[in-house]
Formats: C-alpha cells, sequence, structure tokens
C-alpha cells in the first residue's frame, strides 16, 4: 500500500487536480452559455413573459440535436473547431471545447427545468407591479429558483466530470486518462481501482457539499 | 376610476371557444369599496385579470382614470400598473425573500430608488397591516392570514389608488377572514383607497362592501347598493347566492 501511494501518489494527485480542473473550468463555461439559453428557453414558452413560441420551438430543436450527440462523437466531430480556436486539439485546455459545448445545451435544459417549477403567480404579481421583463428575469425568476438551480448544478458538475474521464482517452489528462493508460493500456489494475475510488469520493464530495448548501439556501423550509 | 365598457372576453384556444365575459359595462367610484360577487366560473377572476392587465379585453375597454388600460405598452403601462395594487388568493409572494424585501419589491422596481425612503415605507407598511415584528421573517413561517397581510402591504407600497382583491380571504378561516376585513375597511378609510373585491362569499360583500355586482354566466346579472340587492334582489343569479331559490 505505502509502496504503491510513494509510486503512483504524485500521479493520481496530478490526475485528481486535472480531473477537477476540467470540471469546474467547463462548468463555468457551461454555464455562461448555458443559463442564458435555460431563460431565453423558458420565457419565450407560449404564456412566457417574451413568449415567441416559434422561436421557442426552433431554439427547443437546436439544444435537443446538440443533445443527442453522444459525447464522443461530438469530440471528435468539433476537433476541427478545437484547432481553429487553440491551434492544437490534444490537453487539457483542448478538452474544455466539447466539453463546454456539449454541456451547454445539458445545462441549458436544467436552467429550464428549474425556472419551471416558479409559480406563474409569483411572475403575474411582479407584471402587475409594473416589472419590466429583464426585472422578471433577474428579480424573480433566477431569485426564486436558486435552491433548484443549486441541485441542479451539483447534477452538471458530476456529469460533467463524467464527460472528462471520456476525454482522458483521448489526449486530455485526469483521473479518466490515468485509468485508462494504466488500466487498458498496460493491464495496471491496481491504478485503475485507485482512480475508481477517486472518482468515487469527488462525486460523493460534490453531491453532499450542494445538498447542504441546496437545504440551507432554500429559505421555505424554515 | 375604474370604467369598464362592454367587456367581452372570449377564450379560442383552436377547437373550443369559451366565452368567459360578455357584454360587462361596470363604473368603480373613487374612495368606494365595490364588490363582485357570483359562483365559481361566473367570469369574477377574468374580469379581474382584465383590470390588471394579465388579460387583454376581446372587445370594450377598461379605462383607469380615462385611460384605455389595453391600448397602454412598454412604460406607460407600468406606469398604470402601479396605480392599481392586486391582492392575490394564493398570497403570490416571493418565497425566498423576506417579509420585508417582498414589501419593498414594487418599490426596489423604480430607477434611482432612495434605500433609506424603501425602508422607512417598508416600515410603515408593516406596522399598517400589524406585522412590524415579522420584517426579517420568510413567507414559509407565516399563517395564511399572515400570508395575505404582506401581500395588502406590498400591494399598497406604491401608494396605488385601488387595490384590487380576488378572493382575498377564500383561503382563510372565519376569524382570520374577520381580521382581514376589518384591515381592508380601515385601509379604505384611513388611505382612500378604492377597493375592488372579488368574492363567492356573501358575508364577504355584507361585511365591507357599499355596492355589489352579481356575475352569473359571464354576464352582469345585477349591480346596485349592498342592503337593496341583497333585501330586494332583481335577478335569479342573487336569489341563488342568498339561498331563496325559487
Amino acid at each position: 500500500m505505502a509502496q504503491f501511494f510513494s509510486q503512483y501518489g504524485a500521479l493520481l494527485a496530478e490526475g485528481v487536480w486535472e480531473s477537477v480542473y476540467m470540471t469546474l473550468a467547463t462548468t463555468a463555461m457551461a454555464y455562461v452559455l448555458g443559463l442564458p439559453m435555460g431563460v431565453l428557453l423558458t420565457v419565450t414558452k407560449r404564456g412566457g413573459i417574451a413568449a415567441a413560441p416559434r422561436f421557442h420551438a426552433v431554439f427547443g430543436w437546436i439544444i435537443n440535436i446538440l443533445r443527442s450527440l453522444p459525447f464522443l462523437i461530438l469530440m471528435i466531430f468539433v476537433i476541427p473547431f478545437t484547432r481553429l480556436l487553440l491551434g492544437t486539439s490534444i490537453g487539457l485546455n483542448a478538452a474544455l471545447v466539447p466539453l463546454t459545448i456539449s454541456a451547454s445545451p445539458f445545462i441549458a435544459r436544467m436552467v429550464e427545468q428549474s425556472l419551471e417549477e416558479i409559480d406563474s403567480g409569483v411572475v403575474e404579481a411582479a407584471e402587475c407591479m409594473g416589472a419590466t421583463r429583464w426585472q422578471i428575469v433577474t428579480r424573480v425568476l433566477l431569485v426564486e429558483s436558486v435552491p433548484s438551480l443549486l441541485r441542479g448544478l451539483s447534477i452538471s458538475i458530476i456529469t460533467i466530470l463524467g464527460y472528462t474521464a471520456i476525454t482522458g482517452a483521448f489526449g486530455a489528462g485526469g483521473l479518466g486518462n490515468l485509468a485508462y493508460r494504466f488500466g487498458y493500456q498496460r493491464y495496471q489494475k491496481d491504478v485503475m481501482y485507485a482512480c475508481i475510488v477517486l472518482l468515487i469520493l469527488l462525486v460523493c464530495a460534490i453531491q453532499i457539499i450542494f445538498d447542504l448548501s441546496a437545504r440551507r439556501a432554500d429559505k421555505r423550509n424554515r | 376610476m375604474i370604467d369598464i365598457q362592454n367587456l367581452t372576453k372570449v377564450f379560442n384556444d383552436g377547437s373550443s371557444r369559451v366565452v368567459a365575459l360578455e357584454d360587462v359595462s361596470l363604473r368603480v367610484e373613487n374612495g368606494e369599496v365595490f364588490g363582485i360577487i357570483g359562483m365559481s366560473g361566473a367570469g369574477k377572476s377574468t374580469l379581474l385579470r382584465c383590470l390588471s392587465v394579465l388579460e387583454k379585453p376581446t372587445t370594450g375597454r377598461v379605462l383607469l382614470d380615462g385611460e384605455d388600460l389595453a391600448a397602454l405598452s412598454g412604460g406607460a403601462l407600468r406606469c398604470a400598473r402601479r396605480k392599481m395594487g392586486v391582492v392575490f388568493q394564493g398570497y403570490n409572494l416571493l418565497m425566498q425573500k423576506t417579509v420585508a424585501e417582498n414589501v419593498a419589491f414594487p418599490l426596489k422596481l423604480e430607477k434611482g430608488y432612495d434605500k433609506q425612503a424603501v425602508a422607512t415605507r417598508v416600515q410603515e407598511l408593516l406596522s399598517l397591516v400589524g406585522l412590524a415584528d415579522k420584517a426579517s421573517a420568510y413567507p414559509a413561517q407565516l399563517s395564511g392570514g399572515q400570508k395575505q397581510r404582506v401581500a395588502i402591504a406590498r400591494a399598497l407600497a406604491t401608494r396605488p389608488e385601488i387595490l384590487l382583491c380576488d378572493e382575498p380571504t377564500s383561503a382563510l378561516d372565519p376569524l382570520t377572514t374577520k381580521a382581514m376585513l376589518a384591515l381592508l375597511q380601515d385601509i379604505n378609510r384611513k388611505l382612500g383607497v378604492t377597493i375592488l373585491i372579488i368574492t363567492h362569499e356573501l358575508a364577504v360583500v355584507k361585511a365591507i362592501c357599499g355596492r355589489v355586482a352579481v356575475i352569473s354566466d359571464g354576464r352582469l346579472a345585477e349591480t346596485g347598493e349592498v342592503t337593496q340587492v341583497f333585501t330586494n334582489p332583481a335577478s335569479a343569479e342573487t336569489r341563488r347566492l342568498l339561498g331563496r331559490e325559487e
């Protein structure tokens, strides 16, 4: 055990750091894109505060198409775009491009679902008070849905962590890359097991942190 | 003053066509407490939704101080809306905000609002509705009656001329209802705010309304002084509401 850690400890630590880095960077960028997309989906719905059913339908289709591409295929598909953007398609940062493209539409749907939970009466009340559409989005929709958005965030982070493992097999770093290199290419199962345990610990930690913060943020259960 | 002229509202969703309101004309004078009573499905809520511009009339007009509400948009509409406060049956409070933040909400919609002035006004309003000690509580911690008081304080925040109340007591027990009606009456007398109450409860109209309109199947059955209408009902619908069926 001690020998295993002295031999692979640094490698595993680096793998954890790379996985965490890719996951957090992707999550941040995917929310920058996905959050406005989710808001747009919600407000343009029939009966929404900026109803535009035709736009909503087209936009919804685009999101569905993006979501229906398996991540592995999308990653290969966007290689030319990644090269164009960063000059390379290999490495940690290059992996962020397909990860963000894949996660954004997913996050858009998560956000849409959270905003959907808000009682339409509260939105109508704000309209009656003379709130602008922007004020309704920023002061009602995004505020009332905070606990639900936090729960959605935990699901998104864990899903993205799963995707980063796939990029590992294609030249990006992280625990996925370690598990693939040692477990698949070198038949060193012990390193793969260590990677699996570390991934499980990461997922549990994320889930616990966000469950707690969502509960603390929610003013409905006091 | 609210002037409803030949208001008709038809809901058309493809195959079905529902006439919710048909040729309703009403006038609510400044300073009065006016009741609109009817069975469920009579069209009361649609009427209130047309007044609060959540729905647009199919034909006819709703005038607020002579201004056609359906013709307004953008800033002019927001301005007109601030002259009306709406109290909903389901309270419709922001659940993630404190009582004080809920009451401050309409005040903070204005650009460049004065923080200190808002805080003072919120205190004033909470004292008015008897909830000064609940400023930092969250709606989930309040009873139904207390939530409705917060909703009333919020509706009054922008100093509206008229308070539109949609079944304000329907979700409350009789004792709380009584206190709520006393509060509304107090607001009408002290602040001179016109109050329009939509309800299916006779007791509510009898307790605080001066005049009443009876609505049945989307049509106005009769309008008049409460004492007159209830002692000498002219329509079958009023007699039905009073429990005097022929």
